[in-house]
C-alpha cells in the first residue's frame, strides 16, 4: 500500500496530466485522446479505491506545503473526502465515456476534454483539501476550469450564461476569501478537524464568529445554489449535456454542498454551531431552497431547466441534513444524499442529453410516447425520477428515510413537513414526464431524429445512464451491506458524533 | 546573441552579488558610485533579470516578424536599430538603480531610465505615440527635478547622500521638505492616481515589447525607491495621516483604473489602465505595512513581481495577437484561439494573477495585505482590495470571454515563422506569475538571509 501522502498527489495528477496532454493534441487525434481520457479516469478510480481501503484500515494520508508562516497547502484524506473523491471519480469515468459519444464530430474537442480533465482534478483537490486555504485554492480554480466548458458552444446565450456564472461565483469567492482571512486572524492557521476550533474562541468573539459563519456560508452557498444565490444554475443548463452532468452531479454544486459540510463539521464543529445557535439558520435556508426549487421546477417546460431547478432543491437536502447534525440519523441522511443525489441527477441529465441528441427533444411537452422510441433511456430516466421522489427501493428513499428519522428524533416537525411537501412536489413534476413518455401516444413527428443501427442511440450515450440507473437501484437495495455509501457514511458520522 | 547574453548577465549578477562584494570608487569625494544590495533589491534584480531575458527573446521574434511582413519598407529595421541600444541602456540603469547605495546615484539611474524609456516609447512612430511620448518626457523630467530638489534639501540638511547613513540620522528641519519633494517626484513617475494621466497613452501606443518593459519594470523601479524611502530610510518622518492619504490615493487608483479599463475598446489600452489599477494595490500596502514585522517587504514584492510577470505576458500576448490580426479591438477578437492557442492561454493565466486567485503572486500579496488589515483593525482596506479584485476579474473577463469564443465561421490565419518566440515567452512568464505563490518560501529566504548581505560603498 502507498505510504504517506504521495498517493494523494498522484490522484490529483492522474487527471491533470492527461488534461494537459490533451490540450496539446491535434484536433483529429480522437482515438489517442479517448484512450488517454479513459485510462486516466480508470487509473484515478483504482487509486481512489486504494486510498479508500487504506483509510478503512486506518492509514493516514497527508501532504503539506508551507508557503508562508500562516499559509500552508494541505492535502489530507479522511473518510469524508474519500466519499466525495470516490463519487466524483466514478461519475467522471461515466461522464467521460458519455462526453466522447456526445461530442463525436463536434469542433474543439481538445479544448473541451482538456478543461474537462482539469475540472475533475480540481474537484478531487476540493475533496482532499485539508484546510480552508487549500479548499479555497481549488474552489476558485473550479470556477476557472468550468467557465470554458459552460461557454463551449460559443453562442450569445452561452456567453450570457457564462458571465452570469462568473459574476455569481467570483462574488461568492471574494466573500469567501475575505472571510477565510478574517477567520484566520482570529483563530490562527487551522486544519479541517472533526469538532472544529476550540469553544474558547466562540466565547471570545461570539458576534464575529456568527457573522463569519454567515459570510463563509454565502461563499460556498453560491456554488451550492442556495436561494437567492442560485440564479446561475438554471442559466448554465445551456451548456452541453455532459457539462450539465458535471456541474450538477460531479463538480460545482457538489463542491458547494461539500463546502457547507466541511465548514459546519470541520471548521466550526457541531458543538460550536449549537452554542452559536447557527444550525437553525442553515436549516431554514435549506428548507426555503428545497421548497422554492421544487415550485420553480414545476413551472418549467424545458426539460433541462426543470432538472436544474430540481437540483437547486435536491442539493439542499444535504444542507438540511447537516443542519440537524446533532442527530446521527439526520447527518447520515444529509451526507449520503451527497452521493445519492449525484448519481440520480447524472442519470437524469444523461437521459435528457440522449433525448436532445437523438430526437431533438428539449421540452417536456414534446415527450409524448417517447418511451416507445427510446425504452432504455426512459427506463433509466424513470429510475432516476423515482429516486428523486424517494420511492423505495431506490437510493433516494434511503436519504429521505434517514432525514425523516432525524427530524423525528430532533422533534423538528417543520422539517418533516418540508420533506413531505417536497416529495409531493417532486412527484408532481416528475410523474407527468413518466406518464407522458410511457403511456401516451405520439401525436407529432420528432423534431430532429437520428437513426442508429443496433441500439436506440449511440452506445456510448446509452451505457452511462443505464449503469448509473443500476447503481441507484443497487445502492438502494443493498444499503445495509458493508460496501454501500450508507455504511461508509455511518463510518464517517461515528467520527463526528464521538467529539 | 549579444542582446540575449547581456540581460542574462544582469540576472546572474544578482547572484554574484549574493556571494561577493563589489565596489567601484570613482572619486574619493561626495559624488562616487557605491553599489550595495540586500534582500528586496536582490528580488527586484531577479525580477528584472527574468523579465528582461524573456522580453529580449520576445523582442527578437517580434522584430523578425515585423521585418518579414513590413507595413512600410525599412521602418522596422530602423526601429530595431534603436531598440537594442536603448533597451540595454534602460536595463543597465534599472540594475544600477536597484544596486545604488546613495541617493545621488539613484538620481542618475532614474534620469537614465526615464530618458531611455521615453525614447523607447516613441519608437512606434505613430503620431499618437509621439504625443504620448512627449507627455511622458515632460512628466518624467518633472518627477526627476522634484527628486533632485529633494536631494538638494537633504544634502543641505545632513551633508549626507549615503542611504545607510541617512537611515541613522535623526529627523531635522528641512528633512520633511526634502522627503516630500522626493516622494512627489517618485509618485509622479510611478503614476499614482491622480498623477497617472500620462501612463495609459504612453504604454498603450508603444511597441509591444516596449509596453511590456514600461509596465513591468520602469514603474516598479520608482515604486521600489518610494517604498524604500518611506519604510527603510525615512520611516521616522512618516506619519499615519500621510500613510492614510497614500492608501486613499491607491484606492482611487484601483477603482479609477479598473473602471477605465472596463470602458476601453482596445486591448492595449485596457491592459494599460489595468496597470494603473494594479499599482494602486502597491500604495494600499502603505498604511498596512508594519515595519516591526520582519517580512514587511514581502507583500509589495510579491505584488510587484506577480504584476511584472503577468503584465509583461499580457502585453506580449496582445502584441502577438496584434501582429496576426492587425488590430486590437476587443469586440472583434473572437476566434483568435483557433490559431494562437498558446497566446490566449498565456493571457488567461496572467489574468488569474491580476484577479488575485491562488496560487499566484497576487494572491499571496492580497492575502497578506488583507490579513494585516484585520490585524491592524483597518478592515476597510481589505474590502477595497476585494472589490478591486472583482473589478479586475471583470476586465480580464471582457477580453478572455471574446478570446475563448469560436464562432463557426472563424477564419484560420496561417501562422508565420518566428511565431514560437512570440507565443512561448508570454506563457512562461504567465505561468511564473501563477506559481509565484508556491515559490514564496524562496522569496522569504532571500529576504531574510541576505538582509544587509553586501554593503560596500566607495564614498566617504
Amino acid at each position: 500500500m502507498f505510504a504517506g501522502g504521495w498517493l494523494l498527489v498522484i490522484i490529483l495528477l492522474s487527471s491533470l496530466i492527461p488534461g494537459l496532454i490533451i490540450f496539446s493534441l491535434e484536433e483529429d487525434r480522437h482515438v489517442f485522446r479517448s484512450v488517454l481520457n479513459m485510462s486516466g479516469a480508470l487509473l484515478k478510480i483504482i487509486l481512489v479505491l486504494i486510498m479508500d481501503v487504506g483509510i478503512l484500515f486506518g492509514q493516514s494520508y497527508e501532504v503539506r506545503l508551507r508557503l508562508l508562516v500562516d499559509i500552508e497547502l494541505v492535502l489530507h484524506a479522511d473518510p469524508l473526502s474519500a466519499l466525495f473523491c470516490t463519487l466524483s471519480s466514478v461519475l467522471w469515468l461515466l461522464t467521460t465515456l458519455y462526453a466522447i459519444g456526445y461530442l463525436e464530430n463536434s469542433p474543439n474537442r481538445s479544448h473541451f476534454f482538456g478543461f474537462f480533465s482539469l475540472c475533475v482534478s480540481v474537484t478531487t483537490g476540493i475533496a482532499l483539501a485539508g484546510n480552508l486555504i487549500t479548499f479555497l485554492l481549488f474552489y476558485e480554480m473550479l470556477t476557472l476550469t468550468t467557465y470554458p466548458l459552460i461557454i463551449h458552444r460559443g453562442t450569445e446565450q452561452a456567453l450570457k450564461a457564462g458571465s452570469h456564472y462568473l459574476i455569481y461565483t467570483f462574488s461568492g469567492g471574494s466573500i469567501f476569501l475575505f472571510s477565510v482571512i478574517w477567520l484566520q486572524t482570529l483563530t490562527g492557521p487551522i486544519d479541517f478537524m472533526a469538532g472544529g476550533f476550540s469553544p474558547a474562541l466562540i466565547q471570545a468573539y461570539p458576534t464575529q464568529m456568527t457573522i463569519l459563519f454567515l459570510f463563509l456560508f454565502i461563499g460556498v452557498g453560491v456554488k451550492a445554489a442556495l436561494i437567492p444565490l442560485h440564479g446561475w444554475l438554471p442559466a448554465a443548463m445551456i451548456a452541453p449535456a455532459p457539462v450539465s452532468a458535471l456541474l450538477h452531479a460531479v463538480a460545482v454544486v457538489k463542491a458547494g454542498a461539500f463546502g457547507i459540510i466541511r465548514i459546519v463539521l470541520d471548521v466550526y464543529g457541531i458543538k460550536n454551531m449549537q452554542s452559536l445557535n447557527l444550525l437553525p439558520i442553515l436549516g431554514f435556508a435549506a428548507a426555503a431552497t428545497i421548497l422554492y426549487g421544487s415550485v420553480k421546477a414545476l413551472q418549467q417546460d424545458d426539460l433541462k431547466r426543470r432538472l436544474a431547478y430540481s437540483t437547486v432543491s435536491q442539493v439542499s437536502y444535504i444542507a438540511l441534513g447537516v443542519s440537524m447534525a446533532d442527530q446521527s440519523a439526520a447527518l447520515i441522511g444529509g451526507l449520503v444524499h451527497l452521493v445519492h443525489q449525484g448519481i440520480m441527477k447524472i442519470t437524469l441529465f444523461f437521459c435528457a442529453g440522449n433525448l436532445a441528441e437523438t430526437l431533438g427533444i428539449h421540452k417536456v411537452s414534446q415527450m409524448k410516447g417517447v418511451a416507445k422510441r427510446m425504452p432504455l433511456t426512459m427506463l433509466a430516466f424513470s429510475v432516476g425520477a423515482f429516486g428523486m421522489i424517494g420511492v423505495p427501493p431506490t437510493a433516494g428513499f434511503i436519504s429521505k428515510w434517514y432525514l425523516g428519522i432525524g427530524s423525528l428524533e430532533s422533534q423538528a416537525w417543520w422539517v418533516l413537513a418540508v420533506l413531505v411537501i417536497s416529495s409531493f412536489l417532486n412527484a408532481l413534476y416528475f410523474l407527468p414526464i413518466i406518464i407522458k413518455s410511457w403511456f401516451q401516444e405520439r401525436d407529432q413527428p420528432y423534431p430532429d431524429e437520428k437513426q442508429f443501427d443496433t441500439f436506440e442511440t449511440h452506445w456510448m450515450l446509452l451505457i452511462p445512464p443505464l449503469v448509473t440507473a443500476c447503481i441507484i437501484l443497487i445502492i438502494g437495495l443493498v444499503a445495509n451491506s458493508e460496501f454501500s455509501p450508507l455504511s461508509w457514511v455511518r463510518f464517517i458520522v461515528e467520527d463526528y458524533l464521538l467529539q | 546573441m549579444a542582446p540575449i547574453l547581456i540581460p542574462l548577465g544582469g540576472g546572474l549578477l544578482s547572484f554574484i552579488f549574493y556571494r561577493k562584494g563589489f565596489s567601484i570608487s570613482l572619486l574619493a569625494s561626495i559624488v562616487g558610485i557605491s553599489l550595495r544590495t540586500d534582500g528586496p533589491s536582490l528580488l527586484m534584480l531577479l525580477m528584472t533579470g527574468v523579465t528582461s531575458i524573456t522580453i529580449t527573446l520576445y523582442a527578437a521574434g517580434y522584430f523578425s516578424f515585423r521585418i518579414a511582413s513590413p507595413s512600410k519598407p525599412g521602418r522596422h529595421e530602423r526601429q530595431l536599430q534603436f531598440f537594442w541600444p536603448l533597451w540595454m541602456i534602460l536595463l543597465g540603469s534599472l540594475n544600477g538603480l536597484f544596486l545604488a547605495g546613495d541617493i545621488f546615484n539613484i538620481y542618475v539611474t532614474l534620469e537614465l531610465i526615464g530618458l531611455s524609456a521615453v525614447a523607447l516609447s516613441a519608437l512606434s512612430a505613430k503620431p499618437s505615440s509621439q504625443i504620448a511620448a512627449f507627455r511622458y518626457l515632460l512628466v518624467s523630467l518633472l518627477g526627476s527635478l522634484s527628486y533632485l530638489l529633494g536631494i538638494a534639501f537633504l544634502y543641505k540638511t545632513y551633508a549626507l547622500l549615503d542611504l545607510d547613513m541617512l537611515r541613522l540620522v535623526p529627523p531635522m528641519k528641512g528633512a520633511h521638505t526634502a522627503f516630500a519633494l522626493m516622494s512627489v517626484g517618485l509618485m509622479l513617475k510611478t503614476a499614482l492616481f491622480p498623477m497617472h494621466f500620462w501612463l495609459p497613452p504612453a504604454h498603450a501606443n508603444a511597441l509591444a515589447p516596449v509596453s511590456a518593459i514600461l509596465s513591468a519594470l520602469v514603474v516598479k523601479a520608482s515604486f521600489y525607491l518610494l517604498f524604500r524611502f518611506w519604510f527603510d530610510i525615512f520611516n521616522d518622518l512618516v506619519t499615519p495621516g500621510a500613510l492614510f492619504v497614500i492608501g486613499l490615493l491607491g484606492t482611487g487608483a484601483v477603482f479609477w483604473g479598473s473602471i477605465q479599463a472596463l470602458r476601453q475598446h482596445r486591448m492595449k489600452l485596457l491592459i494599460a489602465y489595468s496597470t494603473v489599477a494594479q499599482l494602486g494595490y502597491l500604495f494600499i500596502a502603505f498604511p498596512l505595512t508594519q515595519i516591526q514585522e520582519k517580512l514587511y517587504w514581502l507583500p509589495v514584492i510579491c505584488m510587484a513581481m506577480g504584476h511584472g510577470f503577468a503584465k509583461t505576458a499580457m502585453f506580449m500576448a496582445s502584441g502577438a495577437i496584434f501582429l496576426h490580426v492587425k488590430h486590437d479591438r476587443i469586440n472583434e477578437l473572437t476566434g483568435v484561439r483557433a490559431y494562437l492557442p498558446v497566446t490566449v492561454f498565456a493571457y488567461t493565466i496572467a489574468g488569474v494573477n491580476l484577479m488575485g486567485l491562488p496560487p499566484s503572486g497576487g494572491f499571496i500579496a492580497k492575502w497578506m495585505l488583507i490579513y494585516a488589515a484585520f490585524e491592524m483593525h483597518k478592515w476597510w482596506w481589505g474590502i477595497v482590495i476585494m472589490l478591486g479584485s472583482l473589478l479586475a476579474a471583470a476586465y480580464v473577463y471582457r477580453v478572455v470571454s471574446k478570446l475563448y469564443v469560436m464562432p463557426p465561421d472563424t477564419i484560420i490565419i496561417e501562422k508565420k515563422a518566428h511565431s514560437m518566440l512570440l507565443e512561448w515567452p508570454p506563457l512562461f512568464l504567465a505561468i511564473l506569475s501563477l506559481i509565484l505563490g508556491i515559490l514564496a518560501p524562496y522569496m522569504v529566504s532571500i529576504l531574510l538571509l541576505s538582509k544587509k548581505l553586501v554593503s560596500i560603498g566607495g564614498i566617504m
